[in-house]
């Protein structure tokens, strides 16, 4: 839990102060300026892919600890 | 309870949803396509707006009509058996309202870079719903989130703060869609905007009020289905016209390549002022990409925490996970949830790319002589403006150009405002694409709208129907009682909400803006603290709620309405432009006006509405006061009592664990 705060923190704070230095670089291929790039989608499917995981694993942790509903 | 005959029952009901909403969206593919042919012969532009808007109305009322219901836990939520995914696509609906479809896109347009903390604090926001808030509050069983508080913090007092928090941000919240719907319908129905604000109404209240949980479910998927294929047709037919691949976001990165490109040739040809640490007015060039140039770094972080923590707090929002049938559904919900919205969100600065490289392309630097006529519909509409004036017709935008000394006689940047909540809107009309598509925008801005106000009054009739009338004050009343005081209420609190937007408060993106921060700073301390930790005590979450909340709406409402007494009582002074540090206004010039002296509470064009603050602090931000208060008084008053009942705190463990009955159901039954 607490290192999913993290990543969110990460992803939704922390990288965009940076957002000058990273459009010095550009992505390959798409041409997005690496720091507009991350706000305007790497970060949300970080998001995405963060929560589906987070269900997985939580849903894991009830089952193991005997928690989890019955189906 | 969960006998074989029930369990394939739901099988058999959960694979005709399958089928059933393929048909309806082959169905709606099939009426555009019947449109366009329609176009092809030469049936006129206003028809087709009139079938675009009253055919999918229709279909939504008979969804409404079909599944309405009187049964209680139907009615709250909607039986508590939406599977995950059909109901993160129903939070879609819910979620994604006006100022995503219609607001968003504008405001990526008018503040490049700076307008992605919008994205961004929309889609992180489900982060903080699935870790700390939604499977807890499904577990713990209740109807509404007032119910929750009210449990949690024992007594009515707690439950009465949670409802005047929740009506006054959905109030807030619900005045921009039926802004939004106002809007639409002035452009595509031709009425007048404040008759058309009224007629939105009609549409919202003729969905919302009939069925409850139950029927709004059902219409928000058919309406995410719809907002989803309006939103995503025009951007995939530009992406696949100007870079023949029809996947926008990949393509939109080249769009804005050729957007720098453009902006520097602007500003050589001396058709555009760039804005530099000397000037940066609003009539000059900010870079699409260049951050901070709208919002200083505070304010800019400050809008994604907002709309992050707003998220886990709007009660109508966490509502929707009330109606899983489990709490692992309800996770994974969530992340459906987020799925479905990433969808719009990340097509959003495409959106905005695309139409701002055909407006710096097709209208600005163009002869005055060449506008096309789709700008005088908005123009009359006092959307777009030319020269200072409304475009409203080829004669008024050429004779207000040459009353300016030195014009060239071709559209500069500085000539040409328009109005953020009209880029999506017009964008297809920008790129001169088919009418059809036009009205398919128009109908998707639509269901955005109704859907998110549906959810919205219905969050707002519960917590009056379920909360007060039948929890405060007449415990006995019977089911069809609390429902005709629930639509009652409901009716009224619609039309007051329809008579503040008729004043045009704000643009729609900061009314909903305010409506997440008023939620941030009275919900989420409670409703955190009360699940993480068993030492908040009653004192404490009411006086923290109180606190936080109100402090936020102070700020609020004194800044927005009341300027002159927050300067003249309150120690505010003018927000800064980011860039060049200076005041956005200048006060004492102002207040010496006696007319803007005299202007209370502050009307629109009132240059003081907005732009007053404490510590330059945008007042979309006011949950940043308002939440560390909460956070604090509770923690403070709460150490300062004697501790919750072992009970409570027993009570409290259980909503922790996924395993057994609802909290609330061990409790009463």
């Amino acid at each position: 839990m607490f290192m999913h705060l993290g990543v969110w923190v990460f992803f939704g704070y922390i990288i965009h102060m940076f957002v000058k230095q990273l459009n010095a670089f550009t992505v390959p291929i798409l041409g997005f300026p690496l720091g507009f790039y991350m706000a305007a989608q790497g970060s949300l499917i970080v998001f995405v892919v963060m929560l589906f995981m987070f269900a997985r694993q939580q849903n894991q942790i009830d089952r193991d600890h005997g928690y989890a509903e019955d189906q | 309870m969960a006998t074989q005959t029930s369990t394939s029952a739901a099988d058999s009901f959960y694979k005709q949803l399958g089928r059933m909403y393929g048909i309806y969206t082959g169905g709606f593919v099939a009426f555009v396509l019947f449109l366009a042919i329609l176009e092809q012969v030469g049936v006129p532009n206003k028809i087709l707006g009139y079938f675009f808007v009253f055919f999918t109305l229709a279909v939504y009322a008979i969804i409404g009509v079909a599944t309405r219901t009187a049964q209680l836990s139907e009615y709250y939520v909607a039986g508590r058996r939406v599977p995950a995914f059909y109901n993160g696509m129903a939070t879609g609906a819910d979620w994604m309202s006006a100022a995503s479809f219609v607001g968003m896109a504008g405001s990526l347009f008018l503040l490049g870079y700076d307008g992605l903390a919008w994205v961004l604090g929309w889609t992180g926001g489900f982060v903080l719903v699935s870790i700390l808030v939604g499977p807890y509050l499904r577990k713990f069983g209740a109807y509404t989130v007032p119910d929750f508080l009210s449990f949690r913090y024992g007594g009515n007092f707690a439950r009465f703060l949670g409802v005047i928090v929740l009506v006054c941000c959905s109030f807030t919240y619900v005045t921009a869609q039926i802004y939004g719907t106002g809007l639409i319908a002035s452009r595509f129905l031709g009425m007048q905007f404040e008759i058309a604000v009224f007629a939105g109404l009609v549409g919202i209240l003729l969905c919302a009020m009939l069925g409850g949980m139950r029927a709004v479910t059902w219409t928000q998927i058919a309406q995410y289905i719809v907002l989803i294929v309006a939103y995503l047709t025009p951007i995939v037919i530009l992406s696949m016209q100007h870079y023949k691949i029809p996947i926008p976001e990949l393509t939109y990165g080249r769009a804005i390549a050729e957007i720098t490109a453009r902006e520097q040739e602007l500003v050589q040809t001396g058709l555009a002022t760039l804005c530099t640490a000397a000037n940066c007015g609003p009539a000059t060039l900010k870079p699409h990409i260049q951050p901070f140039l709208n919002y200083t770094p505070l304010n800019y972080f400050g809008i994604i925490f907002c709309m992050m923590v707003g998220t886990a707090s709007l009660p109508h929002i966490l509502m929707r996970y009330f109606t899983t049938p489990s709490v692992k559904e309800a996770r994974d919900s969530v992340a459906w949830s987020l799925l479905f919205i990433f969808l719009l969100y990340f097509s959003a600065p495409a959106y905005a790319a695309f139409s701002k490289l055909e407006v710096y392309t097709n209208i600005i630097g163009r002869d005055l002589t060449q506008i096309r006529p789709w700008l005088f519909n908005w123009g009359e509409l006092g959307l777009i403006q030319i020269c200072g004036k409304n475009a409203t017709n080829l004669d008024t935008v050429i004779a207000a150009c040459k009353a300016i000394a030195g014009h060239p006689g071709v559209l500069r940047f500085q000539d040409f405002v328009i109005n953020t909540d009209v880029i999506v809107l017009s964008t297809p009309e920008i790129a001169g694409l088919p009418y059809v598509i036009s009205g398919l925008v128009a109908a998707g801005g639509l269901a955005a709208a109704l859907s998110t106000a549906d959810g919205l009054l219905l969050a707002i009739a519960n917590a009056l129907s379920h909360d007060i009338y039948y929890k405060m004050l007449d415990p006995k009343a019977p089911t069809i009682r609390r429902l005709t005081v629930a639509r009652v209420l409901l009716f009224f609190v619609a039309v007051a909400s329809a008579a503040l937007a008729a004043t045009r408060p704000s643009d729609i993106l900061a009314m909903v803006g305010w409506a997440f921060s008023l939620a941030m700073a009275g919900n989420f301390p409670a409703i955190v603290l009360g699940i993480w930790w068993k030492r908040a005590t009653t004192a404490g979450a009411i006086c923290g709620i109180a606190a936080g909340w109100g402090i936020c709406l102070f700020y609020l409402v004194c800044s927005r309405y009341f300027p002159q007494a927050g300067v003249a009582y309150f120690g505010m002074t003018s927000l800064l432009n980011p860039e060049t540090g200076q005041a956005l206004v200048n006060v004492g010039q102002v207040l010496a006006d006696p007319k803007w002296l005299a202007d209370v509470p502050a009307s629109a064009a009132n240059p003081l509405a907005n732009k007053v603050g404490w510590f330059d602090l945008n007042n979309i931000n006011c949950g940043l006061l308002g939440m560390p208060l909460g956070f604090l008084v509770i923690y403070v008053v709460s150490l300062l009592g004697k501790e919750p009942s072992k009970e409570m705190q027993s009570l409290i463990d259980e909503i922790r664990k996924p395993r057994g009955r609802t909290v609330l159901d061990e409790k009463t039954n």
